[in-house]
């Protein structure tokens, strides 16, 4: 009751006192019209955000292509890995035998198509033996398993010059125990790149 | 027995009768022992006296008793120091006590003493009474080297020669292979030394006058080589493309190598001048495997290991390659394995490696005349391989582990007596025995 009475009676005086006191007149400063304004700053927002955005699909953009170049590349080294593998994989026989068995024809038939696409690539055939037998007559024998891996391989077209044969007979034992599970590892033809391996291999059918 | 013969033989000495040695042996007459043939002659080999002297002894001792011709007595200690007493301060016998060596079951006793001229050597028929034999060997100045040794060796032989009439093998020498490089070693396994090799090698062969030895190499560049013992050079043919060669012998007359060569269609048997000049082929196996050649003595056949009926066996062929025929044409089995046959040089036997018919898979030694084509079976000990006859054609060098590891043995084949030639961590094998080496 006390604050009603008092500001009606403030306002009138301050009516009072602005009208006892006129100022010169100014003229107003100019200010970009409110709608204007607003419209800016949501351009520059979108403007903003376009531009992240865009960096953010540049930089996937190009952790990706990172990702898929280190694929490739991994995958072009396994594939060398592969195809080297293959080349240098071993064949085993039984004993007293130079004849090839399914498995290891399978082995033989990977060898092909690798140097049939890099016709720089040269192959040593190494013929070996167990341990028993005449350690002369092994040679022949050793040799003789040789040259039947090198003869499959030429039967399906790999040139045989690119292709050569050795024996080491009972010579270059892998392991020395007597007994078959050595012997069996021992009856080999192990295979050596000696020329063009030098260079990544070319893929099969590229 | 020999206790009892000790105190007689000291009562004897007290009453012995002074007897010179006499040289009974004039020109163009020679009095042989009296012995019979199926019994060993005993013999006694007197201490040597001066430097040198024990080396010589041991020397002539073992000899003659790893010639498996003659018992070669061990005077007892006792016995020594009497029968020492018999001689003068240079050996010579003043009192050579036929009595004693009597007594202890001698049929000769052989006397050896240094002198200016060389070793002077007296062979004493015990029985006779007299000295029947005797010479002057000279000894090469270097006690230490191979030659004095080798020297020493040859008076063994002809000391076995005078007793039994057949020259000893004491002065010959084994190639073989240990580590892939060919060794030489003496007859009684003294002084193993290496050949400069030019890659690893298999396979040693001795030329007929033993100036040279060829081995095979294998692997990449494999190839027949040819060391000259004299030279130290060493010369290699033989070398192709996708070819293996190996198992090399010299023919008779050290004019040609024949050797195995595995290429695309399997391995046969060529025929090289030692002169060098182009290889000729011996045999046509048709894709089959042929190898480890050996000559007859007469240089007209070969025998050697074929695969053409299926599982190895031993074949005879001519020399240039026609007439084959197999040798081993007993008990024929898929599972049969013979090799590496090693024609001996009195021409009567053919040695070789067979797989006893007890499928065990296990080498054996076996004889096989050429007469009466029956296999002799030598060995059963463990496994055995790899026989090379001695020039006598009655002993054999082979490879065996019946002491553990594969070294080489040698064995008398009429008596079946063994001894081991080689020792080590590392296995010795392929064993050749040189033919008798002449100074």
């Amino acid at each position: 009751m006390h604050v009603s009475r008092i500001l009606p009676a403030a306002l009138v005086v301050l009516v009072a006192v602005s009208a006892c006191h006129k100022k010169p007149e100014v003229a107003p400063t100019p200010v970009p019209a409110p709608t204007d304004t607003s419209a800016l700053r949501a351009q520059h927002v979108r403007d903003s955000l376009a531009a992240i955005d865009a960096a953010n699909r540049a930089k996937a953009a190009a952790d990706q292509a990172r990702a898929d170049s280190a694929a490739r590349a991994a995958a072009a080294q396994q594939a060398q890995g592969a195809m080297r593998a293959s080349l240098t994989a071993v064949i085993h026989f039984d004993f007293d035998k130079s004849d090839l068995r399914p498995e290891d024809q399978a082995i033989l038939d990977a060898k092909v198509p690798v140097l049939m696409a890099n016709p720089n690539v040269t192959l040593r055939i190494a013929g070996n033996t167990d341990e028993r037998g005449s350690t002369e007559y092994n040679l022949a024998l050793g040799q003789r398993r040789a040259a039947t891996a090198k003869r499959y391989l030429t039967d399906h077209g790999v040139p045989a010059a690119r292709l050569e044969t050795v024996s080491y007979g009972e010579e270059r034992p892998l392991c020395t125990d007597h007994d078959e599970s050595c012997w069996s590892q021992n009856r080999r033809d192990e295979f050596t790149i000696t020329g063009g391996g030098d260079v990544p291999l070319k893929s099969p059918g590229n | 027995m020999i206790k009892a013969s000790v105190s007689l033989a000291l009562a004897l000495l007290c009453f012995a009768v002074p007897l010179a040695a006499q040289d009974t042996t004039g020109p163009g007459v020679h009095i042989t022992l009296t012995y019979d043939p199926g019994v060993r002659p005993a013999v006694v080999v007197l201490p040597v006296p001066g430097a040198n002297g024990d080396s010589i002894a041991a020397i002539l001792r073992r000899d003659l008793d790893y010639g498996d011709r003659v018992n070669v007595i061990i005077i007892p200690d006792s016995m020594a120091a009497a029968i020492r007493g018999g001689l003068d301060s240079t050996g010579t016998a003043s009192t050579m006590n036929y009595g004693v060596f009597k007594t202890l079951g001698a049929l000769a006793v052989v006397q050896a003493r240094n002198t200016e001229r060389g070793l002077h050597v007296a062979l004493h028929d015990v029985l006779h009474r007299q000295v029947i034999d005797v010479n002057e060997f000279a000894l090469p100045q270097d006690v230490a080297s191979r030659g004095w040794r080798l020297a020493v060796h040859r008076v063994s032989d002809e000391v076995e020669r005078w007793i039994t009439g057949v020259r000893g093998i004491a002065a010959t020498r084994i190639a073989y292979v240990r580590d892939h490089a060919i060794h030489v070693v003496d007859s009684d396994g003294a002084d193993d030394i290496t050949i400069p090799m030019v890659g690893e090698g298999l396979s040693p062969a001795w030329s007929p006058d033993a100036s040279s030895i060829a081995y095979a190499t294998f692997g990449e560049n494999s190839r027949i080589v040819v060391y000259d013992l004299r030279t130290g050079q060493s010369r290699a043919f033989g070398g192709r493309r996708n070819t293996n060669v190996s198992a090399p012998t010299f023919s008779p007359d050290g004019s040609a190598i024949v050797y195995a060569v595995a290429g695309e269609n399997g391995a046969d048997l060529y025929s090289a001048p030692v002169a060098g000049g182009p290889a000729q082929r011996l045999t046509v196996g048709g894709g089959t495997d042929n190898s480890t050649p050996s000559f007859s003595p007469d240089g007209h056949r070969i025998a050697f290991t074929s695969g053409r009926a299926g599982p190895p066996e031993i074949y005879i062929m001519d020399a240039d390659g026609t007439n084959v025929s197999m040798f081993t044409a007993y008990g024929f089995s898929t599972q049969n394995y013979r090799s590496n046959p090693d024609w001996s040089p009195d021409g009567l036997t053919i040695a070789y490696q067979a797989y006893v018919p007890d499928g065990s898979g296990v080498f054996q030694i076996f004889t096989m005349s050429l007469r009466d084509q029956t296999p002799h079976q030598l060995t059963s000990d463990a496994q055995n391989e790899d026989p090379a006859w001695a020039p006598d054609a009655r002993h054999l060098v082979f490879s065996s582990t019946r002491g553990g590891n594969k070294q080489l043995w040698v064995i008398d084949v009429q008596s079946g007596r063994v001894r081991q030639l080689t020792h080590g961590a590392s296995m010795s094998r392929l064993g050749a025995w040189s033919p008798r080496l002449a100074p």
